[in-house]
């Protein structure tokens, strides 16, 4: 018997019990069209975040202090060590000793209370020089940025995010007002361009930015001239790898440390970043997958059940088709092809469903990212739904394949 | 063309064996309508089973058509049947999805053998004179059609024999009548026909008649005048 027969008892089969065929098929549809819209959900969000983390800047390094250690050696928060100084950034920003870093800038913040009129905003506080745009990617809407001059004046002047403009001061520009951070009065010189990340936690929108020696002076008060961290600009993403080990060589010898290992400092790049959140949301995607996976093996069941239904309905005419010569072969081949073409059609129209869904999901649920579906995974659900149908068909067909001629003969 | 020795055949059930068969030798010639009659329970219907190669014996040699086949594997018997035996059922046993033409083309597609397949299944149906009813369904003809179509199914692999196994008893005497008379015209073809009943008037159209009591051979006779309604 050639499989196209096959096909065709197979076509003839099914369409003799529509309903009951359409409905195994579902199960399958809905387990192919899961994987296919959560696995595309789940690489959404791994671009998103890699997008995101992209904007910060690639050729990015953090340095941070290490964890400080009470008198008894027990360790701190990570970064709660004060080991980098202002001169520490000087040092790493010349060029002489670390060819392959552009500039490097000091941060030391928290969180800052922000008024302005009536309006109150809390807000994430930098202090820093005047380098902070060029190295995190930071454009001006309007206004300017502070200069190296009143970094050094420690100037009360202040740049604040875009989401930092609108809750404070509504539609009014902000330009030249002044406003309270921490009950300081500082007046706005500059406010940035969106950097269109989402929002939450890490918003790069809902920040204001600050001379960080003016932010030691009055906003900081209590916790000395300290740098929470230094942010180095590599001179390409490839560079960055070059300039951690420049930049750890500086730090090294400037804080006099011979055994790398006692390092009291830490340096991350935005590669190990990407890459730990590249992992994170690797794992979210296989999870996702899995879980539409289960769906998938339910629908195979369904197969299985249905399959063996039908066997029992066919006992008859199994029985009729092996007196009159259909071997063992024959029969097993007949069902497995009825089993796989119902999984597969199932897997296809899934597919279908799945990339509609994907298309709809983002207008209907604004919070999602936007499911990025990749070829091989459409190619590997349609397999895996046939790969379905063969194996939850094979129990089944092999019972009908070894039913005794006789004994399926004289079944009513 | 079929010749059975010392055939035995025990079913076992549980605790108790059941012998239907005690020991049937036969032979039967090519071009010979043999008809097998006994009474329910009489062992013919094992013996049929045995003859169609959907069973095999417990003892003895069944040898048809040269091949012996008392000791042959599932698929081998799967292939004796498909080209040395054509079936025709009580009960018609035609696959109701499927038209008429493609019933009779089936053998066809399970011996592999593509060539001319549907002109082979037509001139089957032609035979049997259903060759405008091709295209109907099983539950579109009548009962004495369908078993026509049983008829050109059998017919179509050429087969050694054909066995009957009360083709009549789901009929009207009027198209049992037209059924017999088909075989016997098939036999006076050349065709050697089994045929498998309990009624004495079906039997008459063979030309022997062998009779099978409690699972042996008790006579064996060729009736010299045919009966009134095989005439």
């Amino acid at each position: 018997m050639s499989i196209l027969e096959g096909l065709r008892l197979a076509v003839n089969g099914l369409l003799s019990n529509r309903l009951r065929s359409a409905l195994t098929m579902l199960g399958i549809l809905i387990g192919v069209s899961a994987v296919i819209l959560l696995v595309g959900v789940g690489n959404g969000a791994s671009v998103a975040v890699q997008q995101q983390i992209q904007s910060l800047g690639s050729n990015l390094l953090t340095v941070f202090p290490s964890n400080a250690r009470s008198a008894g050696g027990v360790q701190q928060g990570f970064g709660t060590g004060s080991s980098l100084t202002l001169e520490d950034v000087k040092a790493i920003a010349n060029r002489q000793s670390s060819p392959d870093v552009v500039t490097a800038i000091p941060s030391a913040g928290g969180r800052a209370q922000l008024t302005y009129g009536n309006q109150n905003w809390n807000s994430s506080l930098t202090g820093t020089t005047q380098d902070f745009p060029s190295v995190r990617n930071y454009q001006l809407a309007s206004g300017q940025f502070f200069t190296s001059g009143e970094v050094d004046a420690s100037s009360k002047v202040a740049v604040i995010g875009p989401t930092v403009a609108t809750n404070l001061f509504g539609g009014a520009d902000p330009i030249g007002q002044v406003m309270k951070i921490n009950r300081q009065n500082f007046r706005v010189i500059g406010v940035f361009a969106p950097k269109g990340s989402s929002g939450g936690f890490n918003n790069q929108d809902d920040v204001v930015v600050v001379p960080i020696t003016s932010a030691w002076s009055y906003l900081l008060g209590g916790r000395g001239r300290n740098v929470q961290q230094i942010y180095v600009e590599a001179t390409s993403a490839e560079a960055t790898t070059a300039a951690t080990t420049e930049v750890t060589q500086v730090l090294l010898d400037r804080h006099h440390i011979s055994d790398p290992a006692q390092a009291d400092f830490q340096i991350l790049s935005q590669q190990d970043v990407l890459a730990s959140a590249s992992q994170t949301t690797g794992v979210l995607t296989l999870m996702l997958g899995a879980i539409a996976g289960i769906s998938l093996v339910v629908g195979g069941i369904g197969i299985m059940n249905i399959m063996l239904v039908t066997v029992t309905e066919r006992t008859r005419e199994i029985g009729i088709r092996k007196a009159i010569g259909a071997r063992r072969q024959d029969i097993l081949l007949q069902f497995l092809i009825e089993s796989m073409f119902l999984s597969g059609l199932g897997g296809a129209l899934g597919i279908l469903v799945g990339f509609g869904l994907a298309r709809l999901l983002p207008i209907a649920v604004s919070a999602l990212p936007t499911p990025v579906i990749s070829t091989p995974s459409v190619f590997m659900a349609f397999g895996i739904s046939v790969g379905i149908g063969l194996f939850f068909g094979l129990y089944p067909a092999n019972r009908a394949a070894r039913l005794r001629p006789i004994e399926a003969l004289r079944y009513e | 063309m079929i010749t059975l020795e010392g055939i035995t055949k025990i079913y076992h059930t549980g605790e108790v064996e059941v012998a239907a068969l005690k020991g049937i030798s036969l032979h039967i010639p090519e071009g010979e309508f043999v008809a097998i009659m006994g009474p329910s329970g009489s062992g013919k219907s094992t013996l049929m089973n045995l003859i169609g190669c959907l069973d095999q014996p417990t003892s003895g040699r069944y040898i048809l058509d040269g091949y012996d086949v008392s000791a042959l594997t599932d698929d081998q018997l799967a292939w004796i049947r498909n080209r040395k035996i054509g079936f025709v059922f009580q009960s018609y046993n035609l696959i109701p999805r499927a038209s008429a033409v493609h019933n009779v083309e089936m053998p066809l597609i399970y011996a592999g053998d593509n060539q001319q397949r549907r002109e082979r299944a037509m001139a089957a149906l032609e035979s049997v004179g259903l060759l405008e009813r091709a295209g109907h369904l099983p539950n579109e003809l009548s009962g004495g059609q369908q078993q026509r179509v049983a008829v050109a199914r059998a017919l179509v692999t050429d087969p050694a024999i054909l066995l009957a196994d009360e083709p009549t008893g789901n009929l009207d005497s009027e198209s049992s009548i037209e059924i017999m008379k088909l075989l016997r015209d098939l036999n006076q073809q050349g065709r050697t026909i089994v045929l498998i009943t309990h009624e004495a008037e079906i039997a008459a159209f063979a030309q022997r008649v062998v009779r099978v009591r409690d699972g042996v051979v008790v006579s064996d006779e060729r009736p010299a005048v045919a009966t009134e309604m095989a005439r």
